[in-house]
């Protein structure tokens, strides 16, 4: 009689037991929809604590709490820009993988690009400088000095030609 | 000789920018909160349960609210130079017990000594948000409007607390 009561009893127990340890495990995500929206924005977060990790990568504590209060934000119905605004206020423009254009950040977003139009004008101008030197001596007038030197070159180079021509398969 | 002069130029340039990028901190964000109004909040007091403490009490006063935690390493360093500030009694310290437990909380105040007028516990780390906490320890001076001041990530080194706060601190108490 006592064994046939434990066989109820046993089962009835373990699935107490089982009912307790599924209450204990959280959900994997209480809404998916939210969650998905929370990673879309922590993508572009920065996590203060590991800087070169955005905020849906880290594992930081921190990391964390923030997700958990980008979430909180998103179902209280703030749009996208206000949650933003809420980190910026209090983190700064730090955590905004992509910083906002203001006078503090000019030289970040126009830095790059006068450095390589400052680079292109040096380029150019060089260019120029080296064309405008090799057409002057193309087409200037031979000094005389040059000329004696050109008349020179091509004299022996007559006189050769001469030499050559007299010997029988001298050019062989 | 022009032509070897711009190279060189040029090195000297790179390497004063890399001399000063060297010696910049990057975990030292600059904060928004500067000369902003301290959040508000309302938080039990760890010494004495049932008390609670909000910012707004210090309206008046100079005060430094210093986050803290008994898992965080860094605060050990900073702690013998609160203790040493508290002694000379110059300003009103209040810390915040970032993402903590009561009793070890109690137990490390115990075992290093309590610098704190008092400290409030932030258990879920949410006023720490509101606060851009994300390096424990950190510091911030609180000025007679309730406007923070200046604000310190990491340890508080008597060099800084002698060289800035400090100062700062007597001219905002003038």
């Amino acid at each position: 009689m006592k064994n046939r009561l434990m066989l109820v009893v046993l089962p009835l127990l373990s699935l107490v037991a089982c009912v307790a340890l599924a209450k204990e495990a959280p959900p994997a995500s209480d809404d998916p929809v939210t969650e998905a929206h929370m990673m879309r924005l922590a993508e572009k977060l920065r996590c203060l604590v590991c800087q070169n990790q955005t905020l849906a990568e880290s594992n930081a504590d921190l990391a964390a709490d923030l997700r958990r209060e980008v979430k909180e934000l998103i179902k209280s119905g703030k749009t996208d820009d206000q949650i933003m605004d809420y980190l910026v206020e209090r983190y700064g423009d730090f955590v905004l993988y992509d910083p906002p254009f203001k006078p503090i950040t000019v030289m970040l977003w126009v830095g790059p690009f006068a450095l390589l139009v400052g680079a292109l004008g040096v380029l150019f101008a060089r260019l120029a400088r080296r064309r405008k030197a090799a057409g002057q001596s193309s087409q200037g007038e031979l000094g005389a000095a040059e000329r004696r030197v050109v008349e020179q070159v091509l004299g022996s180079a007559n006189n050769d030609d001469k030499q050559n021509a007299r010997r029988p398969g001298g050019a062989a | 000789m022009k032509k070897f002069l711009w190279p060189l130029g040029i090195f000297i340039v790179l390497l004063a920018f890399l001399a000063v990028g060297l010696r910049l901190d990057p975990r030292e964000v600059p904060s928004p909160l500067i000369d902003k109004p301290a959040p508000a909040f309302d938080l039990p007091v760890l010494q004495q349960p049932g008390r609670r403490f909000s910012p707004a009490e210090m309206r008046g006063k100079v005060w430094l609210l210093n986050v803290w935690a008994s898992w965080c390493v860094s605060c050990r360093e900073e702690h013998p130079h609160l203790v040493e500030l508290s002694r000379k009694k110059l300003i009103p310290l209040i810390g915040l017990d970032y993402k903590d437990e009561s009793r070890a909380a109690l137990a490390w105040l115990g075992q290093f000594g309590d610098p704190y007028d008092f400290s409030v516990e932030d258990r879920d780390g949410r006023i720490g948000i509101d606060y851009g906490v994300y390096g424990v320890p950190e510091t911030y001076l609180i000025d007679r409007d309730g406007v923070i001041r200046y604000k310190r990530i990491g340890v508080l080194t008597p060099e800084i607390l002698e060289g800035k706060v400090l100062p700062m601190a007597r001219k905002l108490q003038q």
